[in-house]
């Protein structure tokens, strides 16, 4: 036991909000305190879902919480999201979601029409997504003491056969492939609470990847390192862990990373990168370079992947961290996020 | 992308480098200092300094109003975030920024009701939503969000809304590079002058610089474009041994600045005798006060703020750094005790203070030559 809580690096006096966000303060509390008094002393990759031996059969696992203000956003909602994103994470971990079981944290007050509106969303994104629902549990908390409705959805994935994907597959010279822009979910949300006297004709971008990581896998297959799908935090975030976990350098051709006019434009004005900002229907893949044309191929022609691109390779240099690159030779280091991103005015 | 795209556009930008390069003696050393931290943002976010002459140094000036505040301020404001009916309100620059016992952001996970506003002007708007509560504005900046911060204060006397305040600590520009210049180990040839600051108060107040200091500077705008058409003005002013203020950012600044926001802070505010800056010091007739007349919307009349003075701890180097005597990376405590996550010194404050850029775009940077290899493909 003592071995155990020897290893708990966490000293951060309270949770705060940066524990949440997805960035570094999130990464030292799972390596600090989760890991070592959940994990134990077996090193596991901390992946976008789990894969368990189940009687012979590999399966993938993975839950999410949602938690999102506010509830409905112009794309989307909390019910649909709460889908989404974990097929997405059993996909980005190279499995078809199965079944999903869902848990309702619900304010007291909360008026019917909501709750209702929330379970038709999950209802049919479930049905888009392929996906079934197999149960859930419901608690209700006093009025104020949760902001109306929090939803976590678990769930359970077959693995794709052909896919093999793990940090320690990614090899210097594989390439770097996003599915699409980058930002708009996080921008869309940003504006929709309203805080900020800012309009723009944008959606969030939530759905399911699934139908894109299938067809990657059947253009490549093993040519498929590693997968992630950059959610809060963005893809400067998701790439800093790769490339810490991996040991390689990431080096970006920020020319080449798809963003769209409106969050461009909204991350000039508030000061914000859009690699910092939270996507949930994109995911990023390191391809053999080889393969790397294949695989972008494979994933223009699936419906909804036509804006995919290779946005960059890894190398040997600069080890551990995520380098962007400009057109006219200047470059800049782009690390993880640290807490929310912040709107700069002054 | 219009007014971003077209000074962003990689073959100017590879044209005016080339320019530089062309201007530059290569037997002599040049130390330009960008007043701004917007400026100094975009140097690293674009990877400026890799187009530079390795002669050339870009020295990061005191424009960074979140920085050059002292923690003793952060703790006063914060102060009044504890009482119960106050709503605190900030620019989102400020939420991470810590004062002795937590930044903001941390006030606002132990349940004080601490809000993000884009403007002032957003958090009269909340004062008139929140009847029963009193919202207070914590104001920061240069010339550049002073009179909005000013036509606030304006419209809560006109709409006679009392229960809004604002914490002033506006600072203003001159005074922080006259102190600069002062300074014994001073080492700048020129100036890239503030270019967000002078859309209020145009270019004249620059000309001391050139004439008395001996200087040129020229007024510059933010993109990559200007940033480097600037430093093709100093270097063509240093060549003919000429010392002007010149005005690169026409399209944004006008010379004589704006006439109607000048008259709005000139209502509003006044000058203190002195204010503390971190890094510097105190710098006499350096910040602004709000005036008599608008003392019941004046945060620091309305309560009691506790006056706190907290020093920034002896290791930190920032004014060296500040001063262009130290490169960010040379302090001791850079990166080490002293990092974006719990910075201990100024300039690590806000992601527009040197240290901050440095750490976040440049540290552990390598030269990797990989374009080619990536556009094979693409």
């Amino acid at each position: 036991m003592t071995s155990v809580v020897s290893k708990i690096r966490f000293r951060d006096p309270q949770v705060e909000m940066a524990h949440g966000a997805g960035g570094k303060a999130s990464r030292r509390l799972i390596d600090g305190l989760f890991a070592p008094l959940l994990f134990g002393s077996v090193p596991v990759p901390l992946g976008d879902a789990a894969h368990v031996n189940v009687n012979g059969t590999c399966v993938a696992i993975t839950t999410d919480s949602f938690v999102v203000s506010p509830l409905r956003f112009p794309g989307g909602s909390i019910g649909e999201l709460a889908v989404n994103g974990t097929v997405n994470d059993l996909a980005v971990s190279g499995a078809r979601a199965q079944a999903l079981v869902v848990s309702y944290v619900l304010e007291a007050g909360l008026p019917t029409e909501i709750l209702e509106a929330e379970v038709r969303a999950m209802a049919d994104a479930a049905r888009a997504a392929g996906v079934i629902i197999a149960g859930g549990d419901t608690k209700v908390v006093e009025h104020g003491k949760a902001d109306r409705m929090y939803i976590t959805t678990s769930g359970i994935g077959q693995l794709i056969p052909g896919l093999s994907i793990s940090p320690a597959a990614v090899r210097s010279g594989d390439k770097i492939l996003l599915s699409g822009p980058i930002g708009d979910h996080g921008i869309t949300i940003l504006l929709a609470r309203g805080d900020l006297d800012l309009e723009a004709d944008l959606c969030s971008d939530t759905r399911s990847v699934l139908p894109l990581v299938e067809a990657l896998a059947e253009a490549v297959g093993a040519g498929v390192h590693w997968m992630r799908d950059p959610t809060r935090g963005g893809v400067a975030t998701t790439l800093n862990e790769l490339a810490h976990d991996c040991g390689l350098g990431v080096v970006l051709a920020e020319d080449l990373i798809p963003v769209r006019d409106q969050v461009r434009g909204a991350c000039e004005l508030l000061g914000l990168d859009p690699l910092h900002i939270a996507n949930e229907g994109q995911f990023l893949a390191v391809v053999a370079a080889e393969q790397a044309e294949t695989a972008l191929d494979a994933l223009r022609k699936t419906p909804g992947g036509q804006d995919a691109a290779l946005i960059g390779e890894i190398g040997e240099q600069p080890a551990g961290s995520v380098l962007v690159t400009t057109l006219y030779g200047g470059s800049r280091m782009v690390d993880m996020l640290v807490g929310d991103p912040l709107p700069r005015i002054c | 992308m219009r007014f971003v795209d077209e000074f962003r556009e990689p073959e100017l930008i590879t044209r005016t480098a080339d320019e530089i390069r062309r201007l530059a003696n290569p037997a002599r050393h040049y130390r330009f200092m960008e007043v701004c931290g917007g400026h100094t943002h975009s140097i690293y976010r674009f990877g400026l300094k890799d187009l530079l002459p390795s002669n050339m140094d870009l020295v990061h000036g005191p424009g960074c109003p979140v920085c050059v505040l002292p923690m003793g301020r952060i703790d006063d404001g914060l102060s009044m975030a504890e009482r119960p009916d106050v709503i605190f309100t900030a620019f989102g620059d400020m939420m991470r920024v810590p004062g002795t016992k937590g930044s903001p952001l941390e006030y606002k996970a132990r349940g004080m009701d601490v809000r993000i506003v884009y403007s002032p002007s957003d958090a009269l708007k909340l004062a008139r939503a929140n009847p029963d509560k009193h919202v207070m504005f914590f104001a920061i900046g240069f010339e550049t969000t002073a009179p909005s911060t000013a036509l606030t204060l304006m419209r809560a006397r006109a709409q006679g809304i009392h229960n809004f305040s604002v914490f002033c600590n506006h600072v203003t520009i001159i005074p922080a590079i006259r102190a600069i210049l002062d300074s014994p180990d001073m080492r700048i040839d020129a100036f890239i002058g503030p270019g967000h600051v002078s859309t209020v108060i145009g270019c004249r107040p620059y000309a001391w610089i050139a004439s008395n200091e001996d200087k040129p500077i020229v007024v510059t705008g933010f993109e990559p474009l200007d940033i480097l058409q600037s430093i093709v003005m100093l270097l063509r002013q240093l060549k003919g041994k000429e010392k002007r203020v010149e005005n690169q950012y026409k399209r944004a600044v006008p010379w004589e600045g704006n006439r109607a926001a000048l008259k709005a802070m000139a209502e509003v505010f006044e000058l203190r005798p002195y204010f503390e800056w971190r890094g510097l010091g105190f710098i006499s007739q350096s910040a602004l006060r709000i005036r008599e007349s608008y003392a019941e919307w004046d945060a620091e009349r309305r309560f009691s703020v506790p006056g706190v003075r907290v020093t920034d701890p002896k290791a930190a180097q920032c004014g060296e750094v500040l001063k262009g005597v130290l490169k960010p990376a040379q302090c001791k405590l850079f990166g080490k005790e002293c990092t974006p996550e719990h910075p201990v010194g100024a300039l690590m404050v806000s992601s527009e203070g040197s240290c901050a850029a440095y750490y976040n775009f440049e540290h552990r940077k390598r030269v990797v030559q990989i374009r080619p290899a990536v556009q094979e493909v693409a």
